[in-house]
C-alpha cells in the first residue's frame, strides 16, 4: 500500500467521526428530524471494506449508512445537506439519514427495513453474473438482521446460484437493546454462513487493516467465480441505537472498554509505529477535516429546501 | 356518575394491556423491544419487571415469526398480543396476517379460532421517510376474516383494546405515532369495553357530517372548533372500527345534514373515503345535496423533508376548505 492510501484511510475515518459528531449536534438543535443512527465506533468496517473494493464492486447497506456514503466519496456537503432535508442533498432531501445513495459511485443505498436489502443484493449480484461483469456486490447488515427471513432467503439463494456477493455482518452485538444471545440461536454469526455452505471468516472490526485484508481475500475468492463469501466483522457502536436511545440495556463500563479500542486511535498508533506517517501529518488531516465539515454544514444550512413541485417528482419513471 | 381521569392515549393502551394480563393468565405480549427496553413508544414500560419474561417476550427482529407465532399460539388456546414495532413491518408478515390469520376459521369449517391481537403503530408526520411513515390501514380492512380497529381517543383505545383481546377473531389494532400524547377522560377502576364494529358521534352538529377515524378525528375536531367560530356546526362521526364498518350513525347523521366530508390520513385512492362515499350513495342517494368531498394524503410516498411531508399530509386547513366546499 502506498503512503497516500494510508493517509486517505485515516482521513476517511476521521471524516466519518466528525460528520457524525456534527450530525448529533444538528439533531439536538432540531435541524435534523426523523431517525438518526450514528456510525461512531464502527468506522473501520466500512472504511476497510471500501478500501478493498474495485470501482465495479457495488455496495449496499442498512440505515446506518453515513459511513459508507463518505467512504465511497460522497462529499460531506451532500451528506449533511441530505440530513437537513435540503434540495442539494444526495437524495434531494427526500430520503434523509437512512437513505443515502450515489449510484455513480456504485453505492446502492441505505435501506431502512431490516434485512430487506439482502435479497436485493443477491439480485444485483445476479445482474452482474448474468451480464458477465466481474463486479461483486458487498452487502452490509447488522447482527440483528440475521434473524429475519430475508437474511436466510437471500444468503441461501446466493449459494444456490453461486452469486458474486460478499455478505458482511457488522456484529456490534446489539440489535437496538437486544443482545445477540437474546435474539440469535448462535452467537457466532458466521455459523449461519456455515449452515449454507458459504466460506466465512470472523474479523476484528476495530482494525481497519484487518478488515481491508479480509475483504481483499474474500473479493478474490468471489472474482474467481467461487460464489458468495461471508465476513462477520466484530465491532461496537459507541452511541445509542439512534438519537434518543436511553441505553438502559448496557453498562457504561462496557462502552468505556470498547472505547479504549477506538478504531481511529488504533490506526493512528499503527501509522506512527510503522513510521508510515508522522503525528504532524495526521494532525494536519485532523484540521483539514474539521474545516471541511464546518464548510459542509455551512453549505447545507445555506442550501434551499426542495421546491414544492419536488413532492411529485420521481414517483414513476414517467 | 363514574369517576373519570384525564389520561393520555399511551396510558390508556398501557392500562388495557395491563388489566387484561392481570385478568387472564392466557394473555401475553410479544414483539421487538417491548420488554427490557419497555417499548419504543414506552407503552409497555414496567411490564417486563411486573409480569416477567414468560408473559412479556422480547423477540428477534422476525416479523413473520412474531405474527406467525402469534397465530399458532392463538390456535393453541393462548391470547397473544403481538406487537409490530411499526405497521410498516406488517408487510414482512403479510402472509401470516392475510393468508393465515384471516382464513383459518373459515377454511377449516369453523374448527379453529385465532384470538390474536396485532398491535401496530402507524402514521406519518415524524420525518421518518417513505418506508416508515405509512398509514396503510385500509389494506387490512380489505380482508374478510380480519377485524381492523383504529381508535382516536384514549377512552375508545382502552375499551376497544380490551374488547379486541377478548375477541375470538384476529384483530389489527392500529395506533397513531403522533397521538400517544392525546388526552381524554377515561373511567377510573371500571372494567369497561367498547364494542368492536360501532361508530360513534364524537361531536354533534347540524350543518355537515364529517366521517373520520384515528388521526383524522384529531384534525376534524380542530377544524370543527374553528368552523364553529364562523357559525358552521359540523357533526363528527368516528368510525373507530374499519372492518366491520358500522355505517348506521353515518347514514343517520347524513340524512340530517345532507352533506359530508370524509377525512383520513392514508392515500385517497381506494381509501376509507372511497368506501364510505360509495355506501352513502348506495344507501342514502336521495339525501345528497352536494358532492361528498374526501380529505386524504397526496398520492406520493412520504418524503423526509418536513415541509414537503406536511404538504402531502392532510391538514386542518384542508378539512375546513372541504367543509366549506360542500356547504
Ligand atoms: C423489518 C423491520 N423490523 C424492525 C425494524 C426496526 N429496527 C430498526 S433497526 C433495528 C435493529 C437492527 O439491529 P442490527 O441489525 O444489529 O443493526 P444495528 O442497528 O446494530 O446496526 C430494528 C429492530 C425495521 N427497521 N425493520
Ligand atoms: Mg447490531
Amino acid at each position: 500500500m502506498e503512503k497516500q492510501n494510508h493517509l486517505d484511510i485515516y482521513y476517511q475515518m476521521v471524516l466519518i467521526r466528525r460528520v457524525e459528531e456534527r450530525a448529533a449536534e444538528l439533531y439536538q438543535q432540531g435541524k435534523i428530524g426523523g431517525f438518526l443512527h450514528l456510525y461512531i465506533g464502527q468506522e473501520a468496517v466500512s472504511t476497510g471494506l471500501v478500501a478493498a473494493r474495485q470501482p465495479q464492486d457495488r455496495i449496499i447497506t442498512a440505515y446506518r449508512d453515513h459511513g459508507v456514503a463518505l467512504n465511497v466519496g460522497m462529499s460531506a456537503n451532500v451528506v449533511i445537506a441530505e440530513l437537513l432535508g435540503k434540495a442539494t442533498g444526495s437524495s434531494k432531501g427526500k430520503g434523509g439519514s437512512m437513505h443515502m445513495a450515489d449510484v455513480e459511485k456504485n453505492f446502492w443505498g441505505g435501506h431502512a427495513i431490516v434485512g430487506a436489502h439482502l435479497p436485493i443484493a443477491a439480485g444485483m449480484a445476479l445482474g452482474d453474473q448474468y451480464m458477465e461483469s466481474d463486479g461483486a456486490t458487498i452487502c452490509m447488515f447488522g447482527d440483528g438482521a440475521t434473524n429475519i427471513g430475508f437474511f436466510h432467503e437471500g444468503v441461501n439463494l446466493s449459494k444456490v446460484w453461486n452469486l458474486p456477493v460478499l455478505w458482511v455482518c457488522e456484529n456490534n452485538q446489539y440489535g437496538m437493546g437486544t443482545t445477540i444471545e437474546r435474539a440469535s440461536a448462535v452467537s457466532e454469526i458466521r455459523q449461519k454462513a456455515v449452515g449454507y455452505g458459504i466460506p466465512n471468516e470472523r474479523v476484528d472490526g476495530m482494525d481497519v487493516m484487518a478488515v481491508r485484508q479480509a475483504t481483499l481475500k474474500a473479493l478474490e475468492h468471489i472474482r474467481n467465480g467461487n460464489g458468495p463469501y461471508f465476513l462477520e466483522i466484530m465491532t461496537y457502536r459507541f452511541r445509542g441505537h439512534s438519537m434518543g436511545d436511553p441505553e438502559r440495556y448496557r453498562e457504561s463500563a462496557e462502552i468505556k472498554k470498547w472505547q479504549e479500542n477506538d478504531p481511529i486511535g488504533i490506526y493512528h498508533a499503527y501509522l506512527i509505529k510503522e513510521k508510515i506517517a508522522t503525528t504532524k501529518e495526521l494532525d494536519a488531516i485532523d484540521e483539514q477535516v474539521v474545516e471541511e465539515v464546518q464548510a459542509a454544514v455551512q453549505f447545507a444550512e445555506s442550501s434551499p429546501d426542495p421546491a414544492p413541485e419536488a413532492l411529485f417528482e420521481d414517483v414513476y419513471a414517467g | 356518575m363514574t369517576e373519570t381521569k384525564r389520561i393520555t392515549m399511551r396510558e390508556a393502551i398501557s392500562q388495557a394491556l395491563w388489566e387484561e394480563m392481570e385478568r387472564d393468565e392466557k394473555v401475553f405480549i410479544m414483539g421487538e423491544e417491548i420488554g427490557v427496553w419497555g417499548g419504543t413508544y414506552a407503552v409497555t414500560k414496567g411490564f417486563y419487571d411486573h409480569f416477567g419474561p414468560k408473559r412479556v417476550r422480547d423477540t428477534p427482529i422476525a416479523e413473520a415469526a412474531i405474527i406467525g407465532g402469534g397465530v399458532g399460539a392463538a390456535m393453541a388456546g393462548l391470547r397473544p398480543v403481538a406487537e409490530l414495532m411499526t405497521i410498516n413491518f406488517a408487510f414482512v408478515a403479510m402472509d401470516h396476517i392475510v393468508n393465515e390469520a384471516a382464513k383459518m376459521r373459515y377454511m377449516f369449517g369453523g374448527q379453529m379460532s385465532v384470538p390474536l391481537v396485532i398491535r401496530a403503530v402507524g402514521g406519518g408526520g415524524r420525518q421518518l421517510g417513505a418506508t416508515h411513515s405509512q398509514t396503510p390501514d385500509v389494506i387490512f380492512a380489505h380482508f374478510p376474516g380480519l377485524t381492523v380497529v383504529a381508535p382516536g381517543t384514549p377512552y375508545d383505545a382502552k375499551g376497544l383494546l380490551k374488547a379486541a383481546i377478548r375477541s375470538n377473531d384476529p384483530v389489527m389494532f392500529i395506533e397513531h405515532s403522533t397521538m400517544y400524547q392525546t388526552r381524554g377522560e377515561v373511567p377510573v377502576d371500571e372494567d369497561y369495553l367498547v364494542p368492536i364494529g360501532t361508530s360513534k358521534i364524537q361531536r354533534p352538529g347540524r350543518d355537515v357530517t364529517i366521517v373520520t377515524y384515528a388521526k383524522g378525528l384529531d384534525l376534524s375536531l380542530k377544524a370543527a372548533d374553528q368552523l364553529a367560530k364562523e357559525g358552521i356546526e359540523v357533526e363528527i362521526v368516528d368510525l373507530r372500527t374499519l372492518r366491520p364498518l358500522d355505517m348506521a350513525p353515518v347514514l343517520e347523521s347524513f340524512k340530517r345534514t345532507n352533506r359530508a366530508v370524509v377525512v383520513e390520513e392514508g392515500w385517497r385512492s381506494f381509501g376509507v373515503g372511497s368506501e364510505v362515499v360509495s355506501r352513502i350513495y348506495e344507501e342514502a342517494f336521495d339525501y345528497v345535496d352536494a358532492p361528498i368531498r374526501r380529505v386524504a394524503q397526496t398520492e406520493v410516498p412520504l418524503p423526509y423533508n418536513q415541509a414537503l411531508e406536511q404538504m402531502a399530509l392532510p391538514q386542518v386547513a384542508d378539512v375546513i376548505a372541504a367543509v366549506k366546499e360542500v356547504l
